[in-house]
């Protein structure tokens, strides 16, 4: 047959190209992010390496039990991740192990026993284990925060509080929970927006906390002023916005997040540090353009989505560096502790590192768990090469130590040359090192004019000291030389003069 | 002006004579613009200079002046634009001037309406030029000065802009701020009519350019 050449060579070229098709199709889940990005001064999204790459992806189906069903709460505490399977209606606590790189199941909690009787979760949607192992579940459709101790015994209960501020008619949802380092816990209900409420752990009631300021525009006052009552009435009230989310940073900070904005973003503040009196500390001198944390500058109309970044948890490292989850694109965007932007990855779709509808995210370490309430399943990103330079360089810059930082930098700089704070972290330990020329090198490559600003004030200050033996020498041979001049030409014109 | 002319020494010494009487315009404005359409003090040559001037000058400046005063991204830059972006207003702004100050009783022509004008920046001109130098030596804290100067600069040439009207039109300072915001309403009118006039003539040689491809499809 003449045929069978073809035929054969048509086969061996089907499995060449099937080969690598097959070696992508054993997904263990690991691979790269796909597109890690940041803006640039002119506010140009520039792409850059990966930061972060799938490490694992995680479901319950990879421990024999039945597959979380709408997870919504996602906690870490040292290696043992609590995974709040809402409409499971229970708790899920794994362990990672890290010298076999394993996840192993400890125990599924469905209930716990008060009085000697079972009572079972209702739609739990978060849980919190402080410093002293209690565990604090948000049992919402129970109306109730839980007060457990480590091994998931009843301590007391946290209730609906009985308060002139709370409406006795209003149910109390309580979704998300923080308790920090003076045992106040802190807890985000559903259809609150006075902010916060603030409780002892043993469940007494302090009031709120952290409500945003109520932003009224002149216009909306000016129409309240002419509008008759009933007009009023049918007007939408001015309420504060609602937060969505809170997490527990390492000096025991809350940091909350908001997404109900609505307008800009970048004026909204939708991720915020609250301090013990609910005042919003969070550093913003990011250096280019909007300074402020809040997601994308730009807002594509891509598969549906559109409009601003929408912040629902937040995740705060040892260098004060965060990172926020956007559940509009999908999409994490890290910061660092003065709020400029370091990274951004992650995005919508039904591969590894891409959500379909993430909810929660927290960290081991550096390694970053996020929940996907859609898929159930928790995909875990380590930092590759790059993320680790760009992660100690901060870290190093977080604690004062410059050069250290430099180096760090220069390291990030072999891998992604056009990193512009990798510049400028370069320029300020030149500038701590007296290498005023070096450092104004370095802040014009990335357009940092107020640090180049310092440098040149310092450097022209140097130059002057320097030479100011020449330039009073040339200014007094000048003023010697003008002299003379004008001597020289009046003594010609008064022999021209003379002459003629 | 001849190109024989240009082979004169006389004619530079006029041009100079010319261009150093700006300087005496920026500071003595109500006499300097008076003499200017009356005793021709200036000419359209010495403007063209100037204006020219004013062109690289702002050239200049977005290329040279420190980068902790000014905002250019050099990817994207075009002197072209620069350039554009001087005499298209200033040229624009003569002929609406003009157009309308006619129909207002004024006296000026529209040569003469054009000399004032760019006689009027000449402190743009010369706080630029010193703002270049400036810059290279003051820090970033500083710059309230460099932008002081330019502010005050604009500020004192748009009033010589509108003294140099009441002059050369033998207008009152009224008269002139409403020729003036007139004239800027006519730029835009201007402006409105040209795109219109552009777009309707792309459409129509869109039109042709089709009906000759018709064609020729038709034919081979």
């Amino acid at each position: 047959m003449k045929l069978k050449p073809f035929i054969v060579l048509l086969l061996i070229f089907a499995f060449l190209t099937a080969l690598p098709a097959a070696a992508i199709g054993t997904d263990t889940g690991v691979g790269p992010t796909n597109y890690t990005y940041n803006y640039s001064f002119w506010g140009e999204e520039i792409a850059m390496p990966d930061a972060y790459y799938v490490a694992a992806t995680i479901t319950g189906h990879d421990f024999g039990i039945e597959n979380f069903s709408n997870p919504q709460g996602l906690f870490i505490r040292d290696n043992r991740i609590y995974i709040c399977d809402t409409d499971n209606n229970r708790i899920v606590l794994l362990e990672y192990e890290e010298n076999t790189d394993s996840y192993n199941l400890i125990r599924v909690v469905e209930y716990t026993m008060i009085n000697g009787q079972q009572s079972f979760f209702s739609r739990p949607h978060d849980l919190f284990e402080n410093r002293n192992g209690e565990i604090y579940i948000a049992d919402t459709e129970n109306n109730r925060v839980l007060r457990l101790d480590n091994d998931f015994n009843y301590i007391n209960s946290i209730l609906k509080p009985y308060d002139r501020s709370y409406d006795p008619n209003m149910d109390f949802l309580p979704t998300k929970l923080v308790v920090d380092f003076s045992d106040r816990i802190f807890i985000q209900a559903r259809h609150i927006n006075m902010g916060l409420m603030e409780y002892n752990i043993d469940g007494t009631f302090y009031g709120f906390m952290g409500a945003s300021p109520v932003q009224v525009s002149i216009i909306d006052y000016f129409w309240k002023m002419i509008a008759t009552d009933e007009q009023r009435r049918q007007m939408e009230l001015f309420v504060p916005t609602e937060y969505n989310n809170v997490a527990l940073d390492h000096e025991g900070f809350v940091y909350a997040t908001l997404s109900t904005f609505s307008g800009n973003p970048f004026d909204a503040d939708p991720v915020r540090r609250l301090n013990a009196v609910g005042t919003d500390i969070l550093v913003r001198n990011g250096m280019f353009g909007y300074s402020s944390p809040a997601g994308d500058w730009y807002w594509s109309n891509l598969g549906g989505v559109d409009g601003p970044s929408r912040f629902v948890d937040v995740v705060v490292f040892e260098n004060d560096g965060y990172i926020c989850l956007d559940r509009n694109r999908g999409r994490l965007f890290a910061y660092d502790f003065q709020g400029n932007l370091l990274y951004v990855f992650g995005g919508r779709g039904n591969i590894a590192g891409r959500f379909l509808d993430p909810v929660a995210i927290d960290r081991m370490g550096t390694s970053l768990f996020v929940l996907d309430a859609r898929t159930a399943a928790i995909t875990r990103f380590n930092h590759t090469e790059y993320g680790y330079f760009i992660d100690r360089a901060m870290n190093y810059y977080y604690s004062g130590r410059y050069d250290e930082s430099a180096e760090m930098w220069d390291e990030v700089l072999k891998l992604n040359g056009s990193y512009d704070l990798a510049f400028i972290g370069k320029g300020r330990a030149a500038l701590r090192n007296e290498q005023f020329l070096d450092a104004m090198r370095f802040y014009e490559a990335k357009y940092d004019q107020e640090s180049y600003g310092k440098a040149f004030q310092l450097y022209r200050k140097e130059w002057i000291e320097a030479n100011i033996s020449t330039i009073i020498a040339i200014l007094v041979s000048l003023w010697i030389v003008t002299k003379g001049l004008k001597i020289f030409f009046k003594f010609r014109k008064k022999r021209k003069g003379g002459a003629s | 002006m001849t190109i024989a002319s240009l082979k004169q020494k006389d004619t530079y010494i006029k041009l100079g004579e010319e261009l150093k009487y700006s300087l005496y315009c920026i500071f003595h404005p109500a006499d300097g613009f008076w003499c200017i359409s009356r005793e021709k003090k200036a000419s359209v040559a010495s403007a063209n200079v100037l204006l020219a001037l004013y062109a690289i000058i702002e050239v200049l400046r977005l290329t040279l002046t420190n980068f902790q005063f000014v905002f250019v991204n050099m990817e994207y830059f075009n002197a072209l634009f620069a350039i554009g972006s001087i005499i298209l207003p200033i040229v624009l702004w003569s002929v609406a001037n003009w157009a309308f100050t006619t129909l207002m009783n004024g006296k000026g022509r529209l040569s003469d309406v054009y000399i004032a004008t760019i006689y009027a920046f000449t402190p743009v001109i010369i706080c630029n030029a010193a703002g270049i130098i400036i810059s290279q030596f003051i820090t970033y804290e500083e710059g309230v000065l460099y932008r002081t100067m330019l502010t005050v600069a604009m500020i004192w040439s748009v009033m010589l802009v509108l003294v140099a009207m009441m002059q050369i039109h033998d207008y009152t300072l009224l008269k002139a701020v409403a020729s003036s915001i007139l004239a800027i309403l006519g730029i835009g009118f201007m402006l409105f009519i040209f795109m219109l006039f552009f777009s309707l003539i792309s459409d129509s040689v869109m039109y042709f350019i089709s009906l000759y491809n018709e064609i020729v499809f038709r034919l081979y």
